[in-house]
């Protein structure tokens, strides 16, 4: 079932216009970009807690957020690429990871709560799932659309299921994406469970689909999925780092950003992501500079 | 006639849903009694909530309505229910201003109740919550204490844990401390050991002709010493904290412990029993009954004759 071609369908990159192609593009290199400068900051010394890069997973909120940032967020622990992807302030993102009280979170949250009320994201309590019933309360109070992040281990929280019955029941407007790396912290899916979360809400009454981590496609099902929330995504994706901090274990299953290049080539738009990348690289790694010389 | 502790409280709701654009979160609220009449009688789209019987996912929906600003009442009907409950509310809810700024305003209505109730049902539980930060606890038992615990909520942006009483609901009066010239016992009493506390100073004085100052505790955090406490405990040299709850790393526990460092008077604590209670009458496990009060402290007033305590005057 894990494949990187799941659920892919033929020709959908061709339906994209260039300029959603392209933003998508450059928020994955932002994020990219951004979690291995931190981890090369990471390896010096200088950030005293753990840190929880959402590296090989990138894309998946580089993808939604072209679609719509018209989200309430609650993402989990692995949520930099959601904080930027929708738009919150790298620098305080750094003043964060460098314990400072200008961080998004004023050095309480580090890197495993981080929110901004300016964009709509809120941070994560450090119990994994109650996200979800959070959330599900978020939509019911303001009516407002909301995403929730969970993870293929998060999901598996009994108050998980029970929320997103609740949000089926009240026809709450809630987007539950499931980034599923195969990983609990080191335990593959098939030692912990049986069933999938897409058939969980498919029981419940949801709107659900099982894909793989092709920002096309991710952007796909979630504009076809606004209108009919609630409603599940499972993305199977790759992490390519440790649960915390920078280590590597074997090579990931798959690379998305290499089969993302790959494909924006057959477009015929190698030029201009190179100029994307080449940008955001330079972006990323003056912003830290200058971060990081701040006393 | 005066109103009750219950019209009080479903007054307060009512307004709330109807003026504040209010929310009530609860499971099966709208059934047989509506929580012994504390809950209006209105629908889903006037805001009365029901939540299926998940209790977790219950309590964090209600965290999250919280943190739209909708100041949502969620009842918990049963204070041992907080074993299931307490993960959003204490871990999300108390810590989101501490934590990012985030005000997350939840009024939770957490009610005790006994008399061969069982292991669950019966009694407060707000001592679990006592020992984590960010959510100041009140227990009211009267009409006035109702209406101050929804004041303080509507003026304030954090939440509140309410610790109810089934036995307050019918009560229509004030409970003002009672302190005499000459006491022998200074009693604090919470919960619905206040009510039990009354009836075992009338019995200690007919019986032993021992006189017992009363402090009713409503604010259980932040809890606030007065000098009249003081004053009270330094004149009788000795204290009693009665509670509806567990004293052993409880609120009696904790307040005698600073009553005590306030006052030098030696302060005892009295809670339920440290056993599980059981359904037959005499395996409950009740808010300390009137005569095991009485004994304690007769047996007390005993000692505090026989043992000088050195500290008094320091
Ligand atoms: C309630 C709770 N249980 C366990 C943990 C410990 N824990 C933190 S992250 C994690 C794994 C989470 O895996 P997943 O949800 O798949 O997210 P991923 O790390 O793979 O992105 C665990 C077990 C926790 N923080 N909270
Ligand atoms: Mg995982």
């Amino acid at each position: 079932m894990r494949s990187p071609q799941l659920g892919i369908i033929d020709a959908l990159p061709q339906t994209f216009s260039q300029t959603q192609t392209l933003e998508m593009f450059r928020k994955c290199c932002v994020n990219r970009h951004f979690e291995i400068e931190t981890a090369k900051v990471y390896d010096t010394g200088v950030i005293k807690m753990p840190i929880y890069l959402s590296l090989g997973q990138e894309h998946i909120p580089a993808a939604i957020s072209t679609v719509t940032k018209d989200f309430r967020i609650f993402a989990q622990h692995r949520g930099h690429s959601y904080y930027l992807s929708f738009g919150g302030d790298m620098r305080k993102l750094i003043d964060e990871l460098l314990h400072r009280s200008s961080g998004c979170a004023r050095g309480m949250g580090g890197s495993a709560s981080i929110h901004d009320p300016k964009i709509g994201m809120y941070g994560h309590s450090g119990l994994m799932g109650d996200q979800v019933p959070v959330a599900v309360g978020m939509a019911l109070g303001s009516r407002q659309r909301v995403l929730t992040v969970v993870g293929d281990a998060s999901a598996e929280e009994d108050y998980v299921w029970s929320a997103m019955g609740y949000a089926a029941t009240k026809k709450l407007p809630v987007l539950l994406v499931c980034e599923d790396n195969d990983l609990s912290i080191l335990t593959h899916v098939s030692t912990r469970r049986s069933w999938s979360i897409v058939e969980i809400a498919k029981g419940l009454g949801m709107q659900a689909v099982d894909i793989a981590d092709d920002p096309w496609l991710i952007a796909h099902h979630a504009a076809r999925l606004l209108d009919r929330l609630p409603a599940v995504i499972n993305i199977r994706t790759c992490r390519h780092r440790w649960h915390a901090g920078t280590g590597t274990d074997e090579e990931p299953e798959w690379n998305r950003f290499q089969l993302f290049k790959e494909e924006i080539s057959k477009l015929g738009l190698k030029n201009e992501a190179k100029k994307i990348e080449d940008e955001t690289l330079e972006l990323v790694w003056k912003t830290w500079q200058e971060q990081l010389r701040k006393p | 006639m005066a109103r009750t502790v219950a019209e009080t409280i479903k007054e307060i709701t009512k307004n709330h849903l109807k003026k504040n654009n209010g929310l009530l979160f609860g499971q099966c609220v709208t059934a047989v009694g509506w929580i012994g009449g504390t809950v209006p009688e209105m629908t889903e789209e006037e805001g009365i909530t029901e939540l299926s019987m998940a209790d977790v996912a219950g309590a964090g929906i209600a965290v999250g309505a919280a943190l739209s600003g909708r100041r949502p009442i969620y009842v918990i009907r049963y204070q041992g229910f907080m074993w299931y409950n307490a993960a959003p509310i204490l871990n999300y809810a108390a810590k989101s201003k501490e934590m990012w700024g985030v005000p997350c305003p939840l009024f939770v209505r957490s009610l005790a109740m006994e008399g061969g109730m069982g292991p669950v049902a019966s009694a407060a539980h707000h001592s679990m919550v006592l020992r984590m930060p960010g959510i100041p606890i009140c227990a009211p038992m009267t009409p006035g204490e109702c209406t101050t615990a929804w004041e303080w909520f509507m003026s304030h942006d954090d939440p509140i844990y309410v610790s109810e009483h089934r036995r307050s609901f019918p009560v229509n009066y004030e409970m003002e401390p009672q302190i005499y010239e000459k006491a022998d016992v200074t009693i604090f009493a919470i919960s619905a050991a206040r009510l039990n506390a009354l009836e075992a100073a009338k019995k200690l004085k007919e019986e032993a002709g021992i006189t017992s100052n009363i402090f009713h505790i409503f604010w259980l955090k932040p809890f606030q010493i007065s000098e009249e406490m003081i004053r009270a405990l330094k004149k009788t040299g000795l204290g009693l904290v009665i509670d509806s709850d567990y004293s052993i790393g409880g609120a009696s526990r904790s307040i005698a412990y600073e009553l005590m460092l306030a006052s030098g008077a030696p302060v005892h604590a009295l809670g339920l029993d440290d056993r599980t209670g059981g359904f037959a009458p005499h395996l409950d496990n009740p808010t300390p009954p009137v005569e095991k009060i009485v004994n304690l402290i007769k047996n007390l007033t005993v000692k505090k004759e026989t043992v000088p305590n050195t500290n008094l005057n320091s």
